[in-house]
């Protein structure tokens, strides 16, 4: 392979497999960086866990858990109702609910429903809520960064004074008038939570990555090569821009799972179950100001929600490393 | 090496000035006049020297050249294909992407002229790819050839890697090969050198004649270096806040110089030698900002020649004092 410069027969086949083989080596490269900082790591670890908890929940609802009694949103276990004395781990006349115990290892809430269940259940939608609004996020952020940042002038001025104004609007704020007006689901937050970071904070940050980008000379290069506007943005700004914008990914997950668990808690979102609906409905029967004795109907959900939104913000501190070499010890 | 009756390039009264202060719906109220009537003209298969200190508008003139900004005023007359002058000082579009393929520029610092994220591969078939040259395993060979012209040899370890897993000379190679790749008739070299170890200079400069007279290619060449600017030059142009101010064939320009400006740049070259000594000129001051010069010649605050002819009358043109030496002074 070495010594053969000429091979063109099958050069479009080994291009790809090249560019492949690049992409692995690029990947373990960060890969250990990432795997060096212990934060990372610890975020990494929580976010598995998560996801083992979403992909478990399907699996256990068709094999161990009997569909009428755990169901997330619809179940109710009738051995409340028909116990004439109930044993100490049943609920108690004055106390409906099943503390945590084998059968109920969360305890169920007020209205009898598995806390476990609502848990795993909702985690899925966690994740999608989460990694969809990042998506949104990103992709608007990069674009309109490195945009405004190449062409300057009108637009430049245009989306950075837009900017500003998203940056200055109060997120949740605006977020509980928008839900209450138009019934969101949880892909409808995805999207407006992904425009509001999207050409809010965020744009600022890629904008002035790709200014610094913007002047380098492969960029002239590429110019006098005749490439247009579209390829030096989509070929030589973007890609440069990419770690960065990943980086921002992972913050927006955070924020986005957070205004979530808000926006339920006010139950203005029109889901069916969410770790914020969890708290609310614990709150809605009165048992929130009672914590330590009904631990298990807030602090599943609660730490969940910040275990999660940490996760991400840790491996995106992490992630900083990998992509911005200053950071590095070494 | 004197211009020939069709040169490669001919440029006259380029102009560009850029705005200063101005901003967003107002006015600037002065302009920089980076480069201020420039005339040259570099013969087919020639190559032109620029000299001068930074921020005489050297690089702007290169970056007019190749089109990276459009001129002010002026006109760039370069041959097509068929050896007819064309003027491409305000041209857009399509054949502005043509006229893409005859010039090319290599810059100054290798770390920065090539993308970090893209393989050595495409970054030298970036300009084939753009310009829709060839299918794919064309451009493979095209690229594996050139590679191998300019020393990265097997081409095939070099082109999937990356510029940082590669030494500064050998960025510089690869940025050669990438403007030479669609065998364009004029390069602007801007300080190609500058910025490699002093050891592997040579071999750059070398490798840039070969290939210049391999490939009838002309250069103009950017540099502050009057020693590279003799190795690499038939012609040197010695430019001063904007204007030529002395042009001559090189060896005539370094043994006869005129224009006390170039005296002073060549007494300033050491010699390797405690024994000789030499009359240094001494000028006064340092360069200023180009901002709306005053209508005298642009060397008077620092002439050690200068009087009230020169303070009183405009920036005196070029003229020829003979064997095509070019002088811009009233004083000689």
């Amino acid at each position: 392979m070495n010594n053969t410069a000429h091979t063109t027969s099958s050069a479009p086949t080994s291009l790809w497999k090249m560019r492949l083989r690049l992409m692995r080596k690029s990947l373990k490269t960060g890969w250990d960086i990432f795997k060096e900082n212990p934060v990372g790591m610890v975020g990494l670890v929580i976010i598995v866990f998560f996801a083992l908890l979403a992909i478990l929940h399907p699996i256990l609802m068709a094999t161990v858990w009997d569909p009428g009694t755990y169901d997330p949103i619809t179940g109710y276990d009738f051995k409340t109702l028909i116990h004439p004395s109930p044993p100490s781990w049943l609920p108690q006349p004055d106390n409906p609910m099943y503390k945590p115990s084998f059968r109920h290892i969360l305890g169920t809430d007020p209205l009898g429903r598995d806390v476990l269940s609502q848990l795993m259940y909702s985690t899925r939608s966690e994740f999608l809520l989460g990694v969809g609004a990042a998506l949104v996020t990103v992709l608007i952020a990069t674009t309109v960064g490195a945009v405004s940042a190449y062409y300057g002038g009108l637009i430049d001025i245009l989306f950075m004074r837009m900017a500003d104004v998203m940056m200055m609007l109060p997120f949740i704020a605006i977020l509980i008038v928008l839900s209450s007006l138009f019934q969101f689901k949880m892909i409808h937050l995805a999207i407006v939570y992904g425009i509001l970071a999207g050409f809010g904070g965020t744009t600022i940050v890629i904008k002035s990555q790709a200014l610094t980008i913007k002047v380098k000379s492969y960029i002239e290069a590429a110019r006098i090569a005749g490439g247009g506007d579209g390829h030096i943005i989509f070929t030589h700004l973007v890609p440069n821009l990419l770690p960065l914008s990943f980086l921002y990914m992972m913050f927006t997950v955070t924020g986005a799972i957070f205004s979530e668990a808000v926006l339920s808690f006010f139950g203005l979102l029109d889901i069916r179950m969410s770790w914020g609906l969890m708290i609310q409905t614990a709150q809605a029967a009165g048992y929130l100001l009672n914590s330590w004795k009904y631990w298990y109907l807030m602090f599943p959900a609660g730490l969940s929600i910040t275990l999660l939104c940490a996760a991400f913000y840790l491996v995106g501190r992490a992630m900083d490393e990998v992509v911005n070499p200053r950071l590095r010890k070494r | 090496m004197t211009t020939t009756n069709s040169p490669l390039l001919k440029v006259s009264g380029l102009k560009k000035y850029f705005p200063v202060g101005g901003g967003f719906l107002r006015k600037p109220h002065n302009f920089i006049h980076a480069v201020d009537d420039l005339n040259f003209e570099i013969p087919s298969g020639g190559s032109m020297g620029l000299v001068g200190e930074s921020g005489c508008g050297k690089t702007t003139t290169g970056k007019l050249l190749v089109r990276l900004y459009e001129p002010t005023d002026g006109h760039i007359l370069i041959q097509d294909e068929q050896g007819n002058l064309e003027d491409i000082a305000y041209r857009k579009g399509a054949s502005m992407k043509a006229f893409r393929r005859r010039v090319q520029m290599i810059f100054q610092d290798p770390y920065e002229s090539l993308n970090p994220r893209r393989t050595i591969y495409d970054t030298v078939a970036e300009p084939l790819a753009v310009q829709g040259i060839g299918n794919i395993s064309e451009r493979e060979e095209r690229v594996a050839t050139l590679l191998e012209r300019v020393g990265l040899t097997p081409a095939t370890s070099f082109m999937f890697r990356f510029p940082h897993e590669l030494s500064g000379g050998q960025r510089q190679r690869i940025a050669i090969a990438r403007a030479l790749v669609v065998n364009p008739s004029f390069i602007v070299a801007d300080e190609p050198t500058s910025m490699l170890d002093v050891s592997i200079r040579t071999g750059v400069m070398n490798l840039m004649m070969e290939l210049a007279a391999e490939m009838n290619v002309s250069y103009l060449y950017i540099t502050h270096d009057l020693a590279v600017a003799r190795y690499m030059c038939d012609t040197i142009g010695v430019m001063y806040l904007g204007k030529i101010v002395e042009q001559a064939p090189t060896e005539e320009l370094l043994h006869q110089p005129q224009h006390p400006y170039t005296r002073a740049l060549i007494s300033a070259v050491p010699i390797p030698d405690p024994r000789i000594k030499r009359q240094v000129i001494d000028i006064k001051g340092g360069i200023s900002a180009p901002i709306d010069p005053p209508p005298h010649c642009r060397f008077y605050a620092r002439c050690p020649l200068a009087d009230e002819t020169c303070r009183d009358r405009p920036h005196p043109p070029l003229q020829d004092k003979g064997n095509g030496h070019l002088v811009a002074c009233y004083k000689v």
